[in-house]
């Protein structure tokens, strides 16, 4: 038999067919797992991608297409219009869009600069936008994305003065869903001589970013803070706000006090580069149980005309995008969904028009296609989040984008299906009315009644 | 339209009493061609004070300045008359800014470039995320100042407070009088022939005097560059 060295992780126990196994709901295979890898290791797992565990979701929700007491419009006849304006209250040149479904921040390091001028490449086809990350404005996205929103983050790597100015908006960073309260990171594999310039950081070393912004603290800074950035951009620029989802309906309130054009609510399903795994599945609330606490704040103010609301964090299909908008959302945006239509998670990759398996790199990760969330070890077999120059050379531009568009060409098509089955001509005429829970939990989360009754959980007694 | 007071050749004069900081800043984006000097009265504390510059003018603010007074200069030199309010001279790409008086928390946080001379102290966290530019103080800085400095030069003629340089990268301070605790990875380490050289330079730029002897080097330790479970997660 062979042995292990000492500090291995075992895996999975093989077993014959005849042995009587129980296993234990609160220490099942999993959790045996997790405790004996940081038994062996002494350090906490970082991963990427969002949280893997169930959670209430826009799933859990129907819509009540239109019969008797709702009048439909033509499926294939009858417009119904998607464009989307963001940025009304302040800004002196909002952004108009011609979908309400945009590509969430995320960061060249983290992504290579192929994949951003892809994504870039992908929004200005569709008439959308896209947006940078924790390191700075590539070129490459410049150049490809007609409408580029910069993020300000804590970290301010690569935050200057000329690329404020070449944005169409600007997105203060106050936190993401996928680790609400952290900062960013970056392992040293993919902190590249480009990366590393960008971020005025040593090549190599494991970046880790500040959680808190350095010359701001507080909702009355913040605002002071945008102020500064409205003054900088002569007032033209639409000044955004993310939040990480916790107490989304008190974040909000503040984030419209600051002064905040467009505020950002990432749910818990919100994907990430790289962060500790008790982060990701233990911090933050879902999505669902997010976007109607942000929607009660703007009524709460009644700032819901004024002030737009995008909503993100494992929007995944056209009609995760058309229960948002109808729970009160103006826009979605989405980030692990457009990296999955690039080819993460794949098993090949596009080589020349040549599909090219990527099994074994998969394998050598200890992963397959379907599960992978190894974005942190640079080392992604569909060459997408990875700084590797033979990798990154996986994912060609012009192929991600086409399939990025596609993508997003088909959620567009399946929210204006949904909403002209609700009789909608527009898709942000959709409303809490249409829909209906399957679960308590989501109808309590989003405040719709329970499917087949007038029960909303929380809110008095229904048949 | 801006209405402009008592020009005087190549002299703009700006008073916040009857116009405001929005009226500044725009005619400070403006085309500056064969204005030298902008001269700004009666700024009473006001936030966002000559903010986003791009252009070698000088602007003097003549008083006290809020928040972010400075704030992502590039080319230009801004003076400031009085106190600053925190974030002085945040995110400065080039140029140089100077406070006569007392600079507030974050004093030129993540300035890539130019120098930032503050004459009196500096409070809470000057220097923080510094990404190169350099910044003399005359006085003492607060505690935690150089928290995650990635590059650039700090000079501190006075004291500094807890925590110096916390999760230091490659910025580099010196320091004249006491440092009352050091941050994590943060290290005093002998000054060199160079070093000597650098505070000599800095302080003849910042037109202070002290003798470049008197300084101590604090520099990274590197220790904290990669993931180490020996350092029980104590930063």
């Amino acid at each position: 038999m062979a042995t292990l060295p000492a500090d291995a992780v075992p895996g999975p126990a093989q077993h014959g067919p005849d042995l009587q196994l129980e296993e234990s709901a609160g220490f099942d295979r999993h959790i045996i797992h997790y405790i004996q890898r940081a038994a062996a290791t002494g350090l906490y797992e970082i991963r990427g991608m969002g949280s893997k565990r169930h959670l209430p979701h826009f799933d859990d929700l129907l819509f009540l297409g239109a019969s008797l007491s709702r009048y439909p419009l033509e499926g294939y006849r009858e417009k119904c219009s998607s464009t989307t304006v963001l940025g009304t209250r302040y800004a002196k040149k909002p952004i108009t869009l011609g979908t309400p479904i945009t590509i969430a921040g995320m960061s060249f390091g983290s992504l290579s600069a192929n994949v951003k001028e892809a994504l870039g490449r992908a929004a200005t086809e569709m008439n959308t936008s896209t947006t940078t990350g924790d390191g700075g404005m590539t070129s490459e996205e410049r150049q490809s994305s007609k409408t580029l929103v910069y993020q300000c983050l804590p970290s301010r790597y690569g935050f200057n003065p000329d690329d404020v100015r070449r944005a169409d908006a600007i997105e203060v960073v106050i936190g993401q869903g996928a680790k609400p309260g952290g900062g960013g990171m970056l392992l040293g594999q993919k902190v590249s001589a480009r990366v590393a310039g960008m971020r005025t950081l040593p090549e190599g070393i494991d970046q880790r970013s500040a959680s808190r912004h350095p010359d701001w603290t507080g909702p009355d800074d913040l605002a002071i803070k945008i102020k500064e950035l409205r003054e900088i951009t002569d007032w033209e620029k639409p000044i955004y706000v993310k939040v990480g989802a916790t107490r989304v309906f008190n974040d909000v309130k503040l984030a419209v006090h600051a002064g905040a054009d467009v505020i950002v609510v990432d749910g818990m399903q919100g994907g990430t580069a790289a962060t500790q795994w008790a982060f990701i599945e233990h911090v933050g609330i879902p999505t669902l149980a997010a976007v109607r606490q942000a929607v009660e704040a703007l009524e709460d103010l009644n700032k819901k005309q004024e002030v737009q609301l995008i909503v993100s964090g494992g929007i995944r299909t056209g009609a995760d995008v058309a229960k948002a908008l109808a729970l009160g959302a103006d826009a979605v945006s989405i980030g692990q969904g457009v990296l999955i239509a690039l080819g993460c998670n794949s098993d090949s990759y596009v080589q020349r028009g040549q599909h090219v398996s990527a099994l074994a790199d998969y394998h050598k990760l200890g992963t397959g296609p379907g599960y992978c969330h190894h974005c942190q070890s640079g080392f992604c077999p569909v060459g997408i989040t990875t700084q590797d120059p033979v990798l990154e050379q996986r994912l060609e531009p012009a192929v991600g984008a086409k399939r990025v568009r596609n993508y997003l060409r088909t959620l567009t098509m399946e929210l204006t299906m949904i909403a002209r089955a609700c009789g909608k001509q527009d898709v942000h005429h959709l409303e809490r009315e249409d829909l209906v829970a399957l679960t308590i939990e989501a109808a309590a989360m989003a405040g719709v009644p329970l499917a087949g009754t007038s029960w909303i959980p929380g809110r008095g007694a229904g048949i | 339209m801006v209405s402009v007071i008592a020009p005087v050749a190549q002299r703009i004069e700006f008073d916040l009493q009857r116009q405001s900081v929005r009226e500044l800043n725009q005619y400070l984006h403006g085309d500056l061609s064969g204005v030298q000097e902008v001269l700004v009265k009666n700024p009473d504390g006001a936030h966002s004070l000559a903010v986003g510059l791009n252009a070698a003018v000088r602007v003097d603010i003549g008083g006290h300045a809020g928040y972010f007074a400075a704030g992502m200069n590039k080319s230009a030199t801004v003076v400031i008359h009085g106190n600053a309010g925190p974030g002085v001279a945040e995110n400065m790409m080039s140029g140089r800014v100077e406070v006569a008086g007392f600079a507030s928390g974050g004093a030129g946080g993540s300035a890539h470039g130019g120098l930032l001379v503050i004459r009196g102290d500096a409070g809470l966290r000057c220097g923080i995320s510094l990404k190169g530019a350099d910044i003399v103080v005359g006085g003492e800085v607060g505690s935690f100042s150089a928290f995650m400095a990635q590059a650039g030069r700090m000079v501190i003629c006075g004291d500094a407070g807890d925590g110096l340089g916390d999760s230091l990268y490659e910025a580099v301070i010196y320091v004249r009088g006491k440092i009352r605790s050091l941050g994590a990875d943060a290290r005093v380490e002998p000054m060199s022939e160079r070093d000597l050289a650098a505070v000599r330079d800095l302080l003849a730029a910042a037109g202070i005097t002290h003798p470049a002897s008197e300084f101590k080097r604090v520099a990274s330790g590197r220790t904290l560059y990669h993931w180490n479970a020996d350092a029980h997660q104590e930063y």
